[in-house]
């Protein structure tokens, strides 16, 4: 469905959003046998990505095809079920229906800082991580990703009530369907145009132009921490796992010794311990870099709220040129003057004028025009304005929440410090006691 | 390990004795404990080294200061500048007079390792410490310490030492000797003393594993190298990270600041190993091969001997042979009385024993006095060994430890910070392992 204002001097990007009575649609599609009545969503779940299968598929050109699919739990968290541990209701959903479910989101709720996805493919690894998306350390660490997801859109005011979400975590079979008849697939596509497409907004609003410069900021920032905690990390790994070679030689040395032999053996088994500590330090480490991608990921739905907000700016922008052109056309046909320079008026000029009847009749539809586009220039200063008040106050809220998990991620890492640096003085300490008995 | 200079007033009153008492004195008893140390009459400094450039070379001069109230030296106090040649003069002089006594090693030429330049100020100082243990090592070293030329290095001004160096053996005597070591090595030894090749087996080992710690601990400091280069882009990160931010600015600029502390931190630690830990090690490399030399000396002195008892008994065999297989015949022909020949044999056989046998006398007395002074220095040696490996892991240990608590201390005031921001109670403490 395009909105089409008429006008063949501006061109309009397609309505990529879903309308109010497709919305209404969806929710009578998950309807099922209910009918029309209201529909009272449960207002708490409990949701749990609980495990990961491998399964092996043949796909079109019968080929053996592997992916990866995740268990889904749910479990009504209200007060009817407290105290008691009714068993969950649980489907699997394999990677790429997540991904069709962000993109349904992006295109029915363009003003949804819409909470990222886990990484499709490893990036920043240091050499000890597998950039494989079939390794068990990486499919770990995407099940927790997804089941953040999940809990994110589940917290969030407009996610967590919209339908199509329902019956993902609820409706193995009947989600797909409902979610392609929504049609969102083909405005997916010219969404994505009209945010990668270049225009000029003459009257920006300052807020969204400053959030749009942060998420870019953000973005190159923590891309840049990350790949440089990523080298910081394989080094460290370097320094520790050399020190298990002393180990090794502190016990043969030991067999040669008399006085010394026992304080160097224990001495040596010390330095194993160091150098094996170094893998559970790393593996805590890494739930921080995937806290700080979580916001690298969220900075792309931030850009296209603004980049959105930007969009329909420009586009009541042109309602309104447009107009404004109109109402012009109809002064210089009613006073006869041609002021702006167009071919009907050197071909009036040339020819002579146009008889009445047919001036009556161009008035006519200019009028008609002029009113259609107040009418649109109305309904696109509603649009905007809304846009504008839900936007920013979604804005808001995901600034909040960024201060909030941001500073807990950068305390959780002091943590992690604390306890290295205290398995370190540990480790260090018995050895020294094993060198005072050699 | 830096032996410096104790409080110059705090010299013992008693008086060494004589070198040759010093002799008798030296207990070969394994049991035998650390020398008094309240009884050092002998300080030595080296330091302030100085460049010198002349038309042919450049070269460093060490100072180097020494205190004593030996007898023997007819000053309290001596100052002279000497370079790394004159150190290696030394070596070889007490190398021959004692080849098996265990001499400290000398820190190596050429370091060829990594780009380290001749004139390069840690090469220069790690070079100067090594030379001040080595001259309080011999300086410590009962026997040692009473050589002649040792107190001729101490003291006499540089012309003196160049003219003393052109006296010693002359270069074809020297070559004498190269000549029957490898004769010597070539013939091996029949059979050496049990104990020396328990010596021999651990000496091997022992400077397998010398040379692997060694090369670990370089290992280490590489790699904490090539990780700090990496850690010092990593606090900025955090403050450029900041300077976006409005409510998480403070949060970023503590754990900027905190990273960088902790820099500075292991700078610190990775110095403990590449300027102590490092160099102890590689001292006792250099050290084993000492002891594999002078293990291969009192073997040669040994082979030596057996080859002139085997000569000996050559002779003797000789002497009592039967006179018909030897060569009468030959004799015969040649007109002389064969009973006259075999006259003029045994004198000369007897003779010839006679002095074999008195070169055999001496050289028992030496093999048996090297002997015992490679086990007295053997065990003194053990003991070193042990004290100085000892305390070089304990210290780098509590290195590792005060670094760590360093860095703990640094962390926690962090948390301690955004904790009171917040004003949150209900934060596990950070107390709980």
């Amino acid at each position: 469905m395009m909105a089409d204002t008429g006008s063949e001097e501006v061109a309009v990007i397609g309505n990529t959003d879903l309308t109010p009575g497709e919305i209404e649609n969806n929710i009578k599609n998950t309807m099922g046998e209910v009918g029309d009545e209201e529909i009272v969503l449960p207002k708490k779940m409990e949701i749990n990505v609980a495990e990961a299968e491998k399964r092996t598929v043949k796909n079109a050109v019968n080929m053996q095809e592997t992916y990866t699919v995740y268990l889904i739990e749910t479990r009504p968290a209200d007060d009817a079920s407290e105290g008691t541990n009714p068993t969950p209701d649980s489907l699997w959903r394999r990677y790429s229906e997540f991904e069709i479910l962000r993109s349904y989101f992006l295109v029915a709720y363009p003003h949804v800082v819409v909470p990222p996805l886990p990484e499709k493919r490893a990036e920043f690894v240091w050499h000890k991580l597998s950039a494989d998306n079939m390794d068990p350390d990486f499919v770990e660490r995407r099940r927790v990703g997804l089941e953040n997801f999940l809990l994110r859109v589940a917290s969030h005011p407009i996610l967590a009530s919209d339908n199509i979400f329902y019956s993902f975590l609820t409706e193995e079979n009947g989600w797909k369907e409902a979610v392609l008849e929504t049609g969102f697939q083909a405005k997916a596509d010219s969404r994505l145009k009209a945010l990668n497409a270049t225009f000029r907004v003459k009257n920006p609003d300052k807020r969204f132009a400053e959030m749009k410069h942060y998420g870019d900021e953000l973005q190159s920032v923590i891309s840049q921490l990350l790949r440089v905690r990523a080298r910081v990390a394989d080094r460290l790994y370097g320094v520790y796992k050399v020190h298990g070679n002393y180990g090794r030689v502190f016990s043969e040395w030991s067999a040669i010794e008399k006085e010394m032999g026992d304080g160097l053996q224990s001495a040596g088994h010390h330095m194993d311990a160091y150098a094996a500590s170094v893998d559970d330090i790393l593996e805590e480490e890494e739930h921080y870099a995937d806290q700080l991608k979580e916001y690298l990921f969220y900075t792309d739905a931030l850009r296209a709220v603004c980049r959105k907000h930007e969009l329909i700016q420009y586009e009541l922008e042109a309602a309104a040129t447009d107009l404004s052109t109109k109402k012009q056309q109809q002064e210089e046909l009613a006073t006869g003057t041609v002021r702006t320079f167009s071919l009907k008026g050197m071909t009036s000029k040339l020819f002579g004028q146009e008889t009445p009847e047919v001036r009556e009749g161009k008035m006519k539809v200019l009028e008609g025009q002029i009113q259609e586009g107040e009418e649109a220039l109305k309904e696109k200063n509603t649009e905007c304005d809304e846009f504008v008040r839900s936007a920013w106050s979604e804005i808001e809220r995901f600034k909040d929440q960024k201060n909030h998990d941001l500073k807990e991620a950068l305390i959780s890492y002091a943590i992690m410090q604390i306890s290295m640096c205290k398995k370190g003085i540990q480790v260090w300490t018995n050895a020294k006691e094993c060198f005072n008995k050699m | 390990m830096d032996t410096s200079i104790t409080d110059g007033g705090s010299f013992n009153a008693s008086m060494p004795t004589s070198p040759g008492s010093m002799i008798n004195q030296y207990k070969f008893d394994e049991e035998d404990e650390q020398e008094d140390p309240g009884a050092k009459d002998i300080f030595i400094t080296v330091d302030n080294p100085e460049s010198h450039v002349t038309t042919i070379e450049t070269f460093i001069t060490y100072r180097v200061l020494t205190k004593t109230t030996r007898s023997e030296f007819d000053s309290s106090e001596y100052e002279v500048r000497r370079r790394y040649q004159d150190f290696l003069w030394l070596k070889g002089r007490l190398e021959e007079a004692n080849p098996t006594l265990i001499v400290h090693p000398l820190p190596e030429k050429f370091v060829m390792k990594g780009m380290v330049e001749r004139f390069n100020d840690d090469f220069i100082e790690t070079r100067r410490r090594a030379l001040h243990r080595f001259l309080n090592r011999v300086s410590e070293h009962p026997i040692l310490s009473c050589n002649e030329d040792f107190k001729i290095f101490l003291t006499a001004q540089a012309w003196e030492l160049t003219s003393h160096k052109k006296q010693g053996p002359g270069f074809l005597s020297r070559m004498g000797d190269t000549v029957r070591a490898v004769a010597a090595s070539v013939r091996g030894v029949k059979s050496r003393p049990e104990e020396f090749n328990s010596m021999q087996e651990y000496v091997e080992a022992f400077s397998q594993k010398m040379t692997s710690l060694d090369r670990i601990t370089q290992r280490i400091v590489k790699e904490e190298r090539e990780y700090l280069e990496e850690l010092k882009e990593y606090a900025p990160t955090y403050t450029l990270w900041s300077g976006s931010e409005e409510e998480l600015a403070e949060p970023l600029k503590g754990v900027a600041s905190c990273v960088d502390r902790c820099f500075q931190e292991t700078e610190e630690q990775v110095r403990q190993f590449s300027d102590t830990l490092a160099p102890a090690l590689h001292e006792y490399v250099l050290s084993a091969e000492t002891l594999k030399a002078v293990l291969r000396r009192r073997d040669f002195i040994q082979a030596e001997l057996e080859a002139k008892n085997e000569a000996l008994a050559a002779k003797r065999a000789d002497r009592d042979a039967d006179p018909r297989e030897r060569g009468v015949v030959w004799q015969s022909l040649l007109g002389k009385d064969p009973e006259e020949a075999r006259q003029q044999r045994q004198q000369r056989l007897t003779g010839e024993i006679h002095e074999l046998k008195e070169e055999i006398d001496k050289l028992e007395d030496r093999m048996e006095w090297a002997n015992n002074a490679l086990k007295g220095d053997w065990s003194r040696w053990q003991r070193s060994m042990r004290t100085d490996l000892k305390e070089v892991f304990i210290t780098t240990a509590q290195k590792n430890v005060d670094h760590y608590e360093k860095c703990l201390a640094v962390w926690e005031s962090f948390l301690l910070s955004m904790r009171s921001e917040v004003g949150d109670i209900n934060q596990p403490s950070s107390d709980d392992s």
